[in-house]
């Protein structure tokens, strides 16, 4: 929390993206409507009709139209802006693995919402969950500051990996609550993203962009991508510390609440955290060692970081707003299982929870604790997957 | 563009331009299409030709040359023998002829 | 425009080399859309023929830039470049004139590209859709599209024992575009170069969004021979199967008026596709076919005369 509420203003985080828009005052937006992330694109269009931002917006008829002309905008040199949620990012699905092949520096905001069917508007993380593996970046937002925040920093890091990123923030819980806001000064914003960088242009060149590969060129060309991940996790602590440098707050790639001496750690990412934090909070008065590690970048995955949070741990809870349907974990543990297979002996329990923004409450996060503290003394190693809070 | 990638070498994935891209235009004068062709070339009959251009404009691969505003030979290096020229030509100074010839 | 003489002067914005069939249609449309205007050009292009045939990685045919994203949205694509550079004109970072094409085949246009369009024409963003219409998903081995006409054989609407290739209708595209209300549509077709070429001229020095949709011969699609490809689209004109065309702000003017009516069965002649509509058995089909392409040329009529 600032030590000041000078500047502070009470806003929703689809508000604060809004507002970090507006203040970068981006080249191009194309957006469709899709509720949670609506709010976001109709904040901007009011800033578009009153002349406060001179950003070209086009109201596309669809998502899949909405990437599709991000990548034409993107790929003729444009500082590129979208938002999105559930449905609409699954319809991009196919755009969002080109936008990445050709190394655009797309910036997307998604407000997470769990995937039909069932139908379900509500904020589970389903949706960036199942895009994992397009080639993005991903930024999953605690607060609102943050998602203000990450928005600011994905446009620097968009433009130095040259590689789209994508910032989430839980829809509902994060996009439509208010929390304190320190806005900051335009000038600033706009020094600190600087003019828009982008590898190539088909305004300026004559080249082809998105030429057909034979089977002797695909994985070349795919190995760039890879490595241009690899390289982004520098890029993305650099632009880090030279926000810190710039505004006073301070973002890794991970999060490590109360861990240093926590013999049970709950592993999750996105709002959810705050909760624990909480918990972890009650807890540790009670005299427990626990604590929480959030991700807060989850591609490229920080997993040199998660292993040194983690390897001397006895018990670990991995908390996945997802499930992967394979039968045997979520998305979250799946991964954080693999970086931590040899590197550490804990006890691990992988939990689906909040499906649908099915709420979870202390109640349950000391259930989780009190469970760890139980295996941790269990001599066998053991990983489950178990759903909380459906009855 | 690395020349070498042009002509046919395989570049290893550090020689590649980001992105996919293909940094010039017209790289594809590196492909000698002229040899799909299978049997039949065309022979043109500098004499009879009238000058016309409707075998340059209707040519599917630009295999006819030209040099200011004239016909010139077709280019056998890129020409597939479809044989649409000797079609339109309209007073038959293109013939398709057998390869040997 | 300038004539051919001319044209053959400047530099050639669409290389030899490419890996199209020999005697394509679409190569030849390709060609003659580079000689068109003397502005700068920037190329959308739908996964299709066209693209595979002139951008497999390193080579591309192209002397002006290209973009390629995927099947159905090059009219989304495109609106996102167009709306770039307008506002990078507007910020002082771009100064020259370009002129912004979007290219797709009948596939990316009539049926999985039609919403894109669709939005992009409704839009009115500054650029010419244009569409070769080879009447099928040719480089995927020539199924039905919803281009494909009456009776013609696809892969997906075979002849066989119990059907006679496709049982529907085409779709009008260029009547569905008209309906968008846009400042100028038109139709026109390989082997009418004069046409093709002042059309284009045309839709370039109008502001707004414009669309033709060019008939392209498909040699291994429609089944006829490489050096057929001119005379078959040239039947397909002089039979009235296929009007040449165009809608300026909502005026009708049909811009080649056939002096001898061609009976639909010449053009069938030349086309593997076709041929069982030429068998005596298929006769009362022909007579439908040949009917309905009388019917569609006197509606035809009727619209230039009420608009």
């Amino acid at each position: 929390m600032p030590k000041s509420t000078k500047n502070l203003l009470a806003k929703t985080a689809n508000e604060s993206v809004a507002e970090a828009m507006k203040q970068i005052n981006p080249d191009v937006v194309a957006a469709y409507p899709i509720t949670p992330a609506t709010e976001i694109v109709q904040i901007f269009s009011q800033f578009v009709a009153d002349g406060e931002v001179d950003t070209e917006f086009i109201p596309v008829e669809s998502e899949h139209s909405a990437m599709s002309a991000c990548v034409g905008s993107a790929a003729s040199g444009a500082r590129t802006m979208t938002a999105t949620s559930s449905q609409g990012l699954a319809l991009m699905f196919e755009i969002l693995n080109i936008a990445s092949g050709l190394r655009l520096p797309i910036v997307m905001a998604v407000a997470n919402r769990a995937l039909s069917a069932p139908l379900n508007i509500h904020g589970d993380q389903s949706d960036t969950m199942g895009v994992r593996d397009c080639g993005w970046i991903q930024i999953y937002s605690e607060t609102v500051q943050e998602s203000y925040d990450n928005f600011i920093q994905a446009v620097k890091i968009a433009e130095k990996a040259f590689l789209p990123v994508m910032v989430a923030m839980e829809g509902f819980i994060l996009t439509h609550c208010m929390e304190p806001l320190q806005k900051e000064k335009t000038e600033k914003i706009k020094k600190f993203v600087g003019e828009p960088k982008s590898l190539y242009s088909i305004l300026d060149q004559k080249i082809t962009v998105g030429a057909a590969d034979i089977q002797e060129y695909y994985m070349e060309h795919k190995k760039q991508e890879s490595e241009a991940m690899s390289t982004a996790k520098n890029i993305i602590n650099k632009v880090g510390r030279e926000f810190k440098k710039e505004f006073g707050r301070s973002y890794d790639l991970i999060e490590e609440y109360k861990t240093t001496d926590a013999e049970v750690v709950i592993v999750v990412t996105g709002t959810t955290a705050g909760l624990i934090k909480a918990a972890v909070d009650e807890q540790r008065a009670k005299g427990k060692k626990v604590g929480v590690l959030r991700i807060r970048v989850f591609r490229p995955l920080p997993y040199q970081e998660i292993r040194k949070a983690l390897t001397n741990k006895k018990a670990i809870a991995i908390l996945d707003k997802a499930d992967s349907y394979n039968s045997f974990a979520g998305p979250l543990g799946s991964e954080i299982r693999g970086v931590l297979y040899n590197n550490c002996k804990a006890n691990i329990i992988n939990y689906v929870y909040g499906l649908g923004a099915r709420d979870i409450s202390f109640d349950d996060v000391y259930k989780v604790f009190d469970e760890l503290l139980k295996i941790k003394q269990s001599k066998k190693q053991t990983f489950e997957l178990k759903y909380i809070g459906v009855r | 563009m690395k020349k070498k990638i042009l002509q046919g070498e395989k570049g290893k994935w550090t020689e590649l331009p980001a992105g996919g891209i293909i940094d010039e235009p017209k790289t594809s004068e590196y492909l000698k299409t002229g040899s799909w062709r299978s049997g039949k070339k065309p022979k043109w009959d500098e004499k009879k030709c009238i000058q016309c251009m409707l075998c340059w404009v209707n040519c599917p691969d630009n295999a006819i040359k030209t040099k200011n505003g004239q016909r010139k030979e077709t280019d056998l290096d890129y020409c597939k023998g479809c044989g649409i020229c000797e079609k339109v030509c309209p007073v038959s100074a293109i013939k398709m002829v057998s390869e040997e010839k | 425009m300038p004539n051919l003489k001319e044209l053959s002067k400047k530099e050639p914005l669409f290389a030899a080399g490419h890996r199209a069939c020999a005697g394509c249609g679409a190569a030849i449309i390709a060609r003659q859309i580079m000689m068109a205007g003397e502005q700068e050009k920037v190329i959308g292009l739908a996964t299709g023929c066209m693209e595979i045939f002139s951008t497999i990685f390193p080579y591309t045919n192209w002397g002006c830039s290209l973009i390629h994203n995927a099947f159905e949205n090059v009219a989304a694509t495109v609106s996102g470049a167009e709306s770039a550079y307008k506002a990078l004109k507007k910020r002082g970072k771009i100064k020259k004139d370009i002129k912004f094409i979007a290219l797709a085949g009948d596939g990316g246009t009539y049926d999985i590209g039609l919403q894109s369009l669709s939005g992009a024409l409704e839009r009115g963003h500054d650029m010419l859709y244009i569409c070769y219409d080879n009447q099928g998903y040719s480089n995927t081995g020539f199924q039905r599209s919803s281009a494909t006409p009456m009776c013609a054989e696809s892969t997906t609407q075979p002849v066989g024992k119990k059907t006679q290739g496709k049982k529907q209708n085409r779709k009008d595209i260029t009547e569905i575009v008209a309906a968008h209300n846009i400042p100028y549509v038109a139709q026109s077709a390989v082997g009418y170069h004069n046409d093709l070429i002042a059309k284009i001229e045309k839709a370039l020095a109008i502001k707004g969004p414009k669309f033709i949709n060019i008939l392209s011969t498909c040699v291994l699609g429609w089944g006829t021979k490489p050096a057929d490809t001119i005379e078959v689209a040239k039947l397909a004109v002089e039979s009235r199967f296929w009007p040449l065309y165009e809608i300026e702000n909502g005026v009708y003017k049909i811009n080649y008026t056939p002096a001898k009516k061609v009976p639909l069965a010449d053009f069938f002649k030349l086309q593997a596709r076709f041929k069982h509509l030429l068998k005596p058995e298929n006769k009362a089909l022909l007579i439908e076919l040949q009917t309905n392409v009388d019917k569609n040329w006197q509606k035809l009529l009727k619209k230039v005369e009420c608009s």
